[in-house]
């Protein structure tokens, strides 16, 4: 196990993701290569988990686009991810918000921690 | 050629520089004393036999012990030989992850996991025959026919049916080395070599 952790720091490029956690709304800025040209996408929703450590670290960001839910999941460490922008820090109880699927409406909200 | 042997520590997956998810399995090489030379004149071919590993003296026998005191080396639990091994050896001599050139391939040899006795779905990749249901109930995993009926009357030796599955040695050529860390003996390849975590492997290059 150590040696397996040995290997990916050999990898790993310093990551500047700010910390943020399950409940909070990000955007993350992604870059899109089109051909030979390269522009950046947002993604703004709320994460509903963050997963695994290291440079196999995942976070799933759930928004609603219309009246149709879309996750999408980002590796972290992903070279593709520009940037993260925390809009919001929200306060839930769990580690991993998956009941916000069930939820639509005003009752998918959720309540903003106060800092 | 060069060689080494190696014990698989496990998988994990890293970014490139072009930013692809790249699987890849660690390895710890080495190092390994080379036990024993042989030459076109002793033995009539050139070959290094290289051992690694550190077992107990109580439980190596007294000819291997006298041959790995020979060598100068603690008694290995691991022995194999690399014919026609690049450059110049002594006996006693170490070998460490540094032979392996970063930038090319090796060949990996490991003992598969044991899958037990398995059908022909699993073992051959046979896609059984029929459908699940249209009042289908019990061929979904089935061989299908062995062979034709009164000629040859027989099945033919060599035909694929189920049985003990995997535990078996192979070989996977042409993986990419992505990178060498010699002061933690590790070697990092592209995609899976066959065994379990902890297994031996035997690296050829």
């Amino acid at each position: 196990m150590d040696l397996i952790k040995v290997a990916e720091n050999a990898f790993a490029v310093e990551s500047n993701l700010p910390k943020f956690g399950a409940g909070d709304t990000i955007t993350v800025h992604y870059k899109i290569k089109e051909g030979s040209k390269e522009r950046i996408q947002d993604f703004r929703g709320v994460v509903i988990q963050v997963k695994g450590t290291g440079v196999t670290k995942t976070f799933t960001v759930r928004k609603m686009s219309g009246n149709v839910g879309v996750e999408r999941i980002f590796p972290a460490s992903s070279p593709f991810i520009d940037g993260v922008e925390i809009n919001k820090k929200g306060s839930v109880r769990r580690k991993r918000i998956f009941y916000l699927r069930g939820l639509t409406g005003k009752k998918a909200r959720i309540k903003e921690k106060r800092v | 050629m060069t060689g080494l042997i190696g014990k698989k520590i496990g998988m994990t997956s890293v970014f490139s520089v072009e930013g692809k998810n790249i699987p890849c399995t660690v390895i710890e090489a080495g190092p390994c004393v080379i036990t024993q030379v042989k030459t076109v004149e002793t033995d009539g071919y050139e070959a290094v036999q290289l051992g690694f590993g550190d077992k107990k003296e109580k439980n190596t026998t007294k000819a291997e012990f006298g041959h790995f005191q020979k060598a100068g080396s603690a008694p290995k639990r691991h022995v194999v030989e690399f014919r026609d091994f690049e450059g110049e050896h002594k006996l006693g001599d170490t070998i460490t992850v540094d032979v392996i050139d970063e930038a090319g391939w090796v060949d990996i040899t490991g003992v598969t996991k044991g899958k037990g006795f398995q059908g022909v779905v699993k073992r051959y990749n046979f896609r059984g025959v029929g459908d699940a249901t249209h009042g289908q109930h019990n061929r979904l995993r089935a061989p299908g026919s062995l062979g034709a009926s009164s000629y040859p009357s027989r099945v033919f030796k060599g035909m694929r049916m189920a049985g003990r599955t995997g535990g078996a040695q192979k070989t996977i050529q042409d993986l990419k080395v992505l990178k060498v860390i010699p002061e933690s003996n590790l070697l990092i390849v592209k995609g899976s070599v066959p065994g379990a975590k902890g297994s031996t492997v035997i690296i050829y290059q």
